[in-house]
């Protein structure tokens, strides 16, 4: 992972309701009693959050709490109340009207929900609308919404309607719409929530596939934990408009720092998070049954262990760095510690 | 007694006490009157009448006369309208009738002969193909053709051109001011109580200033027609728009789309299929107004109507009448196909097999203008083969008048005697003090004091402009009417509810019925009829029926099923499944039909100011044939008061009903 930060938000504000604004006023920082009493719903309070380039950066939470305006404040489709935005080295919220206009037509791209799809477009239309926009000739258009139809398995469909495709095959245009001007960040609002589980889970298995292939920087919502913990490199827990904690999926199961995300995490099957190196040990066996990556989580090798008579060597950039038992991973698959 | 008490409530009382005071007042106004020496009971004192239509006519004659705005008179700003109107209308009068030509009077030569009448059907099969299917193609060429084999021609294009050049005018204009409201909070709140009242004011009421700013003619009719179709375009273009998903517009955001792109590659495309039911509207309402506006000089089919009734041409004027019920059903069906049409596929290949109607109506216009120069039948449809159906429209009424004289006669009488009279009795005899009073107390009872004091300002209005009298005659016809509409409609909506396949048939009659132009209805009432009280509420009774049946059938049809598997469960048989559950649960869209019946009414009532009713129509006719602009609005203004009125208590009702039901 690069570790250059491209989307930087800092003590970000988004209160709704009559006299918002006087609330904080010279950096005051209500709490959620304050804000009650004076009719006032923090949708989003006091947000920082660094995005890197190049990860998956999952923003989870149930319904209401926050999640859907804390990203429209980072892409200023909310106008944010308070706080800063810094995006590709700019201030975000000094950005005039065309400048932002330009900064979505070329660096930024959203999917939907409900999949936001212009009805009376065809496929082709709809995923070359953005570039239609953006005053781009009818035939370079179609080459480009051409190849990322193709990029997201809708080859054959181009001139169907909306209509006429299902909940995944919709959502599939809403990607390949929000992939054509090739954005350098890309949101992603509940994209799979609409969709029946098992087309979710294949949903979920396309993206990694698809992100595979292109190495975006991504700010992934979901208000279902097992699809964070799958996705992400690093999880926003967020709750009535608070971010809790920010974390790895492992270190959120591990040390969750508040009682909310202790509760959300414990019902996680661990193995699905934990990851080899937090339970390895000093290398002393000299016999080993074979080698697993530092960063497999302990499912991905529980069959491997299952097998081994012996530890298995833990690898990180082909060196050994420890050894696993099959007792660690038999303690994290039952639950023990 | 004790079952006695529980029904006596505060409430209960109250109205009681109202009705019998009101009555009393009613039945002895007169007596007071001789009694205490006070004309004033059952008279607005003359000195204190408002002389509002002084003022408004003062104002137009102003504006017209003498008005400047430093560059231009308000003179030269109608000429330029009435220009801009002229140059469109003008070209399809000579497309469709008179054909184009150079110079003028005698010196005029032809350049090109008007679209022969093959043409213009094959144009209309092609649009009804294209829009839906070869039924409707079907349709809307036979009722063109009718009108060609039943001359009715000319004055159906004459009709066709006003409608052709208003609904563009006014579905574009009525979209750009909806955009406007929708971008702009202000101009919402600015157009909001304007529409309403619009939608209220009689129309010849606004004929009047118009036919004056833009005198006697086809212009000024046009504009009238523009003006009151516009309304419903602007409503629903806003409903259109908010209704577009919040999603979509934010995806449009992040694309980066400029307020203009989002406008108009956006929002209106998105909106579409809603926009075009309120083109449907548009077209529909135009027509309407078409017929009407032809007593200013719009000529057409309204003319050929009114013309014939006045001549007693009883088969002309039913003739005429078809013409206009097929042309209303041809333009709806059309526009309605247009409205549910939602993908269109592009076609691909050469000219002729991407736009193979375009070229196929070329080449009959083409065809049928060389033909037409050899043989004039095909230019225009030759009078040798004109049917005439008149002579046994004649003889057809006559048959009836001579042979149900006496019925029809009884009929009439008993419903004269035993109902109209005693209610225009009730309703004439109540002095206007206590009248604004009630009606106060009534809206306040309803729906709380602001609309108390509202409704009692209103009717002030009325009296202090010395129309109480016309007023309550209005009251009575439309109360008697909107009645016996709902006595008939609840029944039949209900029914159609029940009853599935009863029920599509009498929808669909329903849907037709309100399709046509009101001035339709005139014409079979007054020839059973003949003018006067009974005849103007057998036309609003029919005007009025369709909202009545529609929503009763509505409500019925809207009772959740999970309350009719208790009501059975509970063992209720069907009929007291109907009257225990479906009908209480149905009340509040009974009630909003109710309140479409009266606003249908009240309009209505006006247009049979033709048919000689002594009400406010009248007087909003009266000064249209004087051209007294002040009094048509002063009037107009006052049967838009009575319906704002009703339009709120009614609402109110179904609101209460509504929470009491927490629906
Ligand atoms: N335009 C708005 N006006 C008032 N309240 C809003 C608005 N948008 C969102 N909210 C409130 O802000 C809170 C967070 O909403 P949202 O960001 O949509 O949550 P999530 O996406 O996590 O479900 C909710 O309580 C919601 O009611
Ligand atoms: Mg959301």
């Amino acid at each position: 992972m690069n570790e250059s930060v491209i989307l930087d938000c800092r003590h970000l504000w988004k209160l709704y309701g009559m006299g918002a604004e006087a609330l904080l006023d010279g950096g005051l920082t209500p709490n959620a009693a304050a804000l009650a009493k004076a009719n006032v719903i923090g949708a989003v309070r006091d947000a920082n959050v660094q995005i890197y380039q190049g990860e998956i950066f999952v923003i989870m939470g149930l319904s209401g709490s926050g999640k859907s305006t804390l990203v429209r404040c980072l892409s200023r489709l909310v106008e944010p109340t308070a706080g800063e935005i810094e995006f590709d080295g700019r201030d975000l919220l000094r950005a005039s009207d065309s400048e932002l206009i330009e900064i979505r037509r070329k660096k930024m791209g959203m999917v939907f929900q409900q999949f936001a799809l212009m009805p009376h477009m065809t496929v082709l239309e709809n995923v070359g609308f953005p570039l239609e926009i953006q005053g781009v000739d009818r035939l370079r258009r179609q080459a480009s919404a051409q190849k990322v139809i193709e990029l997201v398995g809708l080859k054959g469909r181009e001139s169907y309607y909306p209509s006429e495709l299902s909940g995944g095959q919709q959502q599939r245009v809403g990607i390949a719409r929000s992939l054509v001007v090739e954005p350098d960040l890309w949101f992603l609002d509940e994209p799979f929530s609409a969709l029946d589980p098992l087309i979710r889970r294949e949903m979920q298995d396309e993206f990694i596939r698809l992100q595979n292939i292109l190495k975006k920087t991504i700010v992934f919502i979901t208000h279902d934990f097992d699809e964070a913990i799958r996705l992400a490199d690093r999880v926003a827990v967020m709750k009535d408009g608070k971010i809790e904690q920010i974390a790895t999926p492992e270190e959120l199961v591990l040390n969750p720092k508040t009682d909310y995300v202790a509760d959300f995490t414990r019902h996680v099957v661990r193995a699905k998070v934990i990851r080899v190196q937090s339970r390895m040990d000093p290398v002393t066996s000299d016999r080993f049954a074979g080698e697993v990556a530092h960063d497999a989580t302990i499912e991905d090798i529980a069959d491997e262990v299952e097998r081994a008579d012996t530890p298995l060597k833990v690898m990180k950039d082909g060196k050994v760095i420890g050894q696993i038992t099959a007792r660690a991973v038999i303690d994290v698959l039952v639950g023990r510690g | 007694m004790q079952r006695l008490q529980r029904h006596i409530t505060g409430a209960r009382l109250f109205w009681l006490f109202l009705f019998a005071a009101t009555w009393a007042l009613s039945q002895y106004s007169f007596q007071i009157y001789k009694a205490l020496d006070a004309r004033w009971i059952i008279r607005f004192p003359k000195k204190y009448q408002l002389s509002l239509d002084d003022v408004i006519s003062g104002f137009l004659d102003w504006l017209v006369n003498i008005a400047n705005f430093w560059l231009f008179t308000f003179r030269d700003l109608t000429r330029a309208i009435a220009w801009v109107i002229e140059i469109p209308y003008q070209f399809l009068r000579n497309l469709l009738i008179e054909g184009f030509q150079t110079g003028l009077g005698d010196a005029a030569v032809q350049i090109a002969p008007s679209l022969s009448w093959v043409a213009v059907i094959a144009i209309v099969i092609s649009v009804g193909h294209t829009a839906r299917d070869w039924g409707l193609a079907a349709l809307v060429g036979a009722c063109f053709l009718y009108l060609a084999v039943f001359g009715q021609w000319d004055s159906a294009m004459v009709t066709l051109a006003s409608v052709l050049v208003a609904v563009p005018i006014a579905a574009v204009s009525g979209l750009l001011l909806g955009i406007l409201a929708y971008r702009m909070l202000w101009v919402e709140k600015l157009l909001r109580p304007i529409l309403d009242l619009m939608q209220t004011v009689p129309v010849f009421a606004y004929l009047v200033p118009v036919l004056i700013l833009f005198g006697f003619g086809p212009v000024a009719a046009l504009i009238a027609t523009v003006i009151y179709a516009m309304p419903p375009m602007i409503r629903v273009t806003i409903v259109a728009l908010k209704g577009v998903p919040g999603e979509l517009l934010e995806a449009a955001r992040m694309m980066g789309a400029t307020p203009r792109q989002m406008t108009w590659k956006v929002l209106v495309p998105a909106a579409t299929p809603m926009l075009m039911v309120g083109v449907n509207q548009v077209i529909m309402l135009t027509l309407n107004m078409v017929i009407i506006a032809s007593m200013i000089g719009a000529g057409g089919l309204g003319f050929e109507v009114l013309a014939s009734l006045r001549k007693l041409d009883i088969g002309g004027g039913i003739e005429a009448g078809l013409a206009i019920v097929l042309m209303a059903i041809a333009l709806d069906r059309t526009s309605q196909a247009f409205s549910e049409r939602r993908l269109w596929r592009q076609r691909t290949g050469n000219l002729m097999q991407r736009h193979p109607w375009s070229m196929i109506v070329i080449l009959v216009i083409l065809a049928t203008f060389l033909m037409g120069l050899v043989i004039p039948a095909v230019q225009s449809y030759p009078d040798a083969w004109i049917i005439s159906t008149g002579a046994f429209w004649s003889q057809a009424m006559e048959w009836i008048n001579v042979t149900f004289f006496d019925t029809l006669e009884v009929i009439k009488t008993a419903l004269l005697r035993g109902v109209l009279l005693p209610v225009k009795k009730f309703f004439v005899g109540i002095p206007w003090l206590w009248g604004i009073l009630v009606t106060g107390l009534i809206a306040w009872q309803v729906a709380g004091w602001k609309l108390g004091v509202v409704a009692a300002l209103m009717m002030g209005f009325i009296a202090a402009s010395g129309l109480w009298d016309k007023a309550m005659v209005t009251l009575y016809l439309c109360g008697v009417s909107v009645f016996i509409a709902l006595l008939i409609g609840t029944p039949l909506g209900i029914w159609a509810a029940q009853q599935p396949r009863a029920g599509r048939v009498i929808l669909g009659l329903m849907d037709t019925l309100q399709t046509l132009p009101s001035f339709v209805y005139l014409i079979p009432v007054v020839m059973l009829f003949r003018v006067g009280d009974f005849s103007a509420m057998i036309a609003v009774v029919l005007y009025a029926l369709a909202p009545a049946v529609r929503y009763a059938a509505h409500g019925i049809r809207e009772v959740p099923l999970h309350l009719l598997e208790a009501g059975k469960m509970a063992g209720c048989r069907p009929l007291q499944l109907l009257w225990r559950v479906k009908l209480p649960l149905a009340t509040p869209q009974l009630l909003l039909g109710l309140n479409q019946t009266i606003m249908l009414a009240l309009s209505m009532l006006v247009i049979t100011a033709l048919v000689g009713t002594r009400d406010l129509g009248q007087e909003v006719y009266i000064a249209l044939t004087k051209a007294n602009a002040g009094q048509g609005i002063v009037a107009g203004l006052s049967v838009a008061f009575i319906a704002i009125i009703a339009d709120r208590i009614v609402n109110a009702l179904s609101d209460n009903q509504k929470r009491r039901l927490s629906l």
